[in-house]
């Protein structure tokens, strides 16, 4: 392979930087847009299966098949689910929760654990559609920022909610979270929780880049820190990387993509990442790509013995 | 190394203040919102408002199990808290079924799974405008004491002397003791705004403490209090040829009583 013959690092010949272009196919396209379907497929598909339980009673085999929202839901009236985030400020209320509903979370938390934490933003989260539409939007209209504003304003945020909810003694994001107005007013019928949502498109349109999810947000910063351990992760093939940065020009958290740390660790490591997979379809050198951390770590190992062995 | 210090404590107190200064305007949004939930009716086996703002996750599994829709998740800006369940008689009461399918769903307790009577459940309390309900005015109705499901417990008809005519008023009366809270009242009632509506108990109900005594009442036929060899009666103490039925309260006014 072409690791054979690439030399040591340090003095590597300039490659020529190729930037992405479009596939001219239709179904190149679509392949290109793999991850952008799926998400928009699981995003939606979760909303219409609460809508459907909800409104027109779907079942399967006599049980009904996802209802309640995403704060709280039951499958097929079977498996318990629960935002785990929600759990965390009920129990720092000092109410003792049915076992249920701690299950629930339990498995969320799990759950996203193992497939990256902000998988929920990226992949299940509604918000997601309305500040992705607004990013698409403010790149087309080449909209300059207002301000800047701190990624760490999430975890005060996070902070906040968590305190506020242990002094009011009621679940303080819970009660003001507009990704729980949004889920639950497409679900139950609509009411000014989607104003809410108007604002966060606004907000991400005209005043900060990604603004919502990627500054203000608790509950993502709560998957930040619940996906550290997550065994599923974009794997980042130092050799064949050109930097031509396409990759963090989509990223909607560009400062994961940092190049010396992926380097160093054959991955983008940091729990910011949402593993929505725009870097991976966008890359036109095929460096990047879903894998599991055991799997990478095997991966490094082997490229490295291989990068050492002709030399 | 001096300068740095004094540069990161200094965007600490930044941070910190901005932060205090957001959970201020977060918390008064919060208690605000709160504030709203004695207005609001609940589904069957809630806790109490504190305990139900608490741990209702606001997830709709309680709407959703209602055969009759009764329940609404409130939206966002209506006049109720936030995401809760809660029902608006007038338009759809709560036809209080026997096995309260609402219940079980709830993945919290905020619906206490230990409610298994729905005549048990305490969802408001039906409070009548004597001015303006139909029986009361003189006319016959009644309505709402012919499809109370808890009939002839929760309301009662009751005489009523007229001061017009000889002839009797019949008028509705609402025992609380006895009354869910379910609505089906307040959606019969025929006036044009409806003269029994169910609200939240701690809105109307009173309570006239541990030291008024109903001596009439067999319950209340005697007190602690004046029980032989109580501690806190005294005069008995010192004179215990006196029967207790002739403690104080129990004297001559009662005499001839047959209890």
């Amino acid at each position: 392979m072409h690791a054979q013959v690439q030399p040591p690092e340090e003095i590597r010949p300039e490659r020529v930087v190729r930037l992405y272009t479009p596939p001219a196919t239709i179904t190149g396209r679509l392949w290109s847009w793999r991850y952008l379907i799926l998400r928009r497929f699981t995003q939606l598909g979760i909303l219409a299966m609460f809508f459907g339980t909800a409104r027109y009673g779907w079942e399967v085999a006599g049980q009904p098949l996802l209802t309640g929202n995403l704060s709280a839901s039951e499958f097929l009236g079977v498996i318990p689910m629960a935002d785990p985030f929600a759990v965390l400020q009920q129990l720092l209320t000092f109410h003792v929760l049915d076992k249920e509903v701690l299950i629930g979370a339990a498995i969320i938390l799990v759950f996203y654990a193992l497939i990256g934490g902000r998988a929920f933003c990226g992949w299940v989260c509604p918000v997601n559609l309305v500040t992705d539409a607004a990013a698409w939007l403010r790149a087309k209209l080449r909209m300059p920022d207002f301000c800047n504003l701190s990624r760490n304003v999430r975890m005060w945020a996070l902070f906040l909610s968590l305190v506020l909810s242990a002094l009011l003694g009621v679940a303080a994001f819970e009660w003001v979270s507009p990704i729980s107005m949004l889920h639950r007013e497409v679900v139950f019928g609509a009411g000014l929780g989607l104003t809410a949502i108007l604002g966060i498109f606004l907000f991400d349109l005209l005043v900060v880049k990604h603004g919502w999810c990627g500054h203000l947000c608790p509950l993502g910063a709560f998957y930040c820190l619940a996906g550290c351990a997550t065994q599923l992760r974009v794997r980042f093939e130092d050799r064949t990387c050109t930097r031509c940065v396409e990759c963090v020009r989509v990223c909607p958290e560009p400062h994961v993509l940092n190049f010396k740390q992926a380097a160093d660790k054959g991955m983008v490591s940091s729990g910011d990442c949402t593993n929505c997979g725009r870097c991976i379809t966008i890359c036109p050198e095929d460096s990047l790509s879903f894998d599991l951390k055991p799997l990478i770590k095997q991966h490094n190992l082997n490229a490295s013995q291989q990068a050492r062995r002709p030399a | 190394m001096e300068k740095k210090r004094r540069e990161f404590l200094l965007k600490t107190a930044q941070g910190a203040a901005l932060a205090a200064c957001g959970g201020l305007i977060w918390s008064h949004l919060l208690r605000q919102e709160a504030s709203a939930s004695t207005l609001a009716l609940r589904p069957p086996g809630a806790l109490t408002e504190d305990d139900f703002a608490a741990q209702c996750i606001k997830c709709g599994q309680c709407a959703n199990a209602c055969p009759y829709d009764t329940l609404k998740m409130a939206t966002a800006g209506s006049d109720m808290p936030i995401g809760t369940p809660y029902f608006e008689p007038r338009k759809v009461p709560c036809y209080m079924c026997p096995d309260i399918p609402c219940v079980p769903p709830c993945p919290t307790g905020a619906l206490s799974h230990s409610l298994k009577d729905i005549n048990k459940a305490r969802m408001g309390l039906a409070v009548i405008d004597e001015e303006n309900c139909l029986s009361w005015l003189g006319l016959r109705c009644e309505v709402c004491y012919r499809v109370c499901p808890v009939k002839g417990k929760a309301i009662t008809v009751e005489n009523h002397p007229r001061k017009i005519s000889k002839h009797a008023m019949f008028v509705p009366l609402v025992h609380a003791e006895h009354c869910t809270g379910c609505g089906l009242c307040e959606q019969a009632c025929p006036t044009q705004e409806a003269a029994i509506r169910i609200i939240n108990p701690s809105l109307v109900q009173g309570k006239i403490g541990e030291h008024y005594r109903l001596g009439w009442t067999r319950e209340d036929e005697i007190t602690q209090d004046f029980a032989a060899g109580a501690p806190t009666a005294p005069a008995q103490a010192a004179n215990p040829t006196v029967a207790p039925k002739e403690a104080p309260g129990m004297d001559t006014l009662n005499k001839g009583i047959d209890y």
